[in-house]
């Protein structure tokens, strides 16, 4: 469980784009949260209010956009949703594959006045 | 407004890992990102390959520990530095943290630098410390059913290390069916059966953990 110090590391990005553009408040933090990424939600938000009081982001509300884990084979291009973790391409049976999406935790927007 | 921000968590983290790999990179020095649950036998695996490569390799440990210095002490008693890292309560390490750790060695003397993160299965999976090798331990124990409820360290790692084989008779533990799972989820992944108690399989994983850190000094000869 280290979601206390992500969400620290959330809000240094949320409050270094805030504060770049002039912000008062923070009313929404729009997230990406990969299906592979072992942050969960719940945690995030509980720590969220402990690390945003006192800041302009305190009460903001967490949006979390889910993304499923889809992953490339580079060796005849096809991309498919994993399932099981199964990396092998369901098409060629190729094993050289690349994540295109489901690792990411990002911040991909702030909603602010 | 609505502000597009597009910026990684992990970011921060990613940008000191890289400064970690410059600073390794400009030494020669191979790091290893030693990963696994508590118990499953780190330390002992540490020490075991530390003793396959003595005399060829200069080495050095950073030991991740959320408190105390035993598996430093541990370390330092076989006369290889160990550099401690008590995290205080995380569980995990940071690639700031290796890099504070990294400033503390004369690394232009160091080949090899072995570093044992926090027993955890979960978070240090997330955490790139600038390491030539992410190297995880599933010790039979644990069972052969750790990789689909653990998806990121067994699809990150490059070196699945399965310790205590000499537990196997004892158990129902299923080697195949374990390395059928992982090679699925991380085809690239090397495997080596190792017990850290008998000794067993330790000459292959240090042979070719040898050949990687060799190939790391000519690079940079060159």
């Amino acid at each position: 469980m280290h979601e206390l110090s992500v969400v620290e590391s959330m809000m240094a990005v949320v409050l270094k784009h805030a504060e770049r553009n002039r912000a008062r408040k923070v009313n929404r933090i729009n997230l990406v949260l990969g299906e592979m990424s072992t942050v969960m939600e719940d945690p995030v938000k509980f720590y969220f209010d402990f690390v945003s009081r006192d800041t302009i982001a305190a009460g903001a509300e967490l949006s979390f956009r889910r993304t499923e884990l889809i992953a490339r084979c580079e060796d005849c291009g096809h991309e498919w949703k994993v399932q099981e973790y199964d990396f092998t391409c369901p098409e060629c049976g190729g094993t050289n594959t690349e994540i295109v999406s489901g690792r990411e935790f990002q911040v991909e927007s702030i909603e602010i006045n | 407004m609505e502000i597009e921000v597009l910026e990684g968590i992990f970011d921060a983290n990613e940008i000191i890992a890289k400064e970690n790999r410059a600073l390794l990179d400009r030494s020669g020095t191979f790091m290893v990102n030693l990963m696994s649950s508590p118990g499953a036998g780190k330390t002992s695996f540490i020490l075991k390959t530390l003793e396959g490569v003595e005399g060829e390799f200069s080495c050095a440990v950073i030991e991740g520990d959320i408190a105390g210095k035993v598996d430093s002490e541990r370390i330092a008693e076989i006369g290889v530095q160990a550099i401690q890292i008590n995290t205080g309560g995380s569980c995990h390490l940071e690639a700031r943290q290796v890099n504070t750790a990294l400033g503390r060695l004369d690394l232009g003397g160091v080949d090899l630098v072995v570093v044992e993160n926090v027993g955890n299965l979960v978070c240090p999976a997330e955490f790139r410390l600038g390491e030539d090798l992410k190297v995880m331990i599933l010790s039979v124990a644990e069972g052969h059913d750790k990789p689909l409820k653990y998806p990121l360290m067994f699809s990150e790692s490059h070196v699945m290390i399965v310790n205590k084989t000499d537990l196997i008779p004892h158990t129902d533990f299923d080697l195949e069916l374990l390395k059928e799972t992982v090679r699925k989820m991380n085809p690239s992944v090397e495997i080596f059966e190792v017990s850290c108690r008998t000794g067993e399989g330790i000459s292959a994983w240090c042979g070719w953990l040898k050949d990687r850190v060799r190939g790391t000094r000519a690079e940079t000869k060159n």
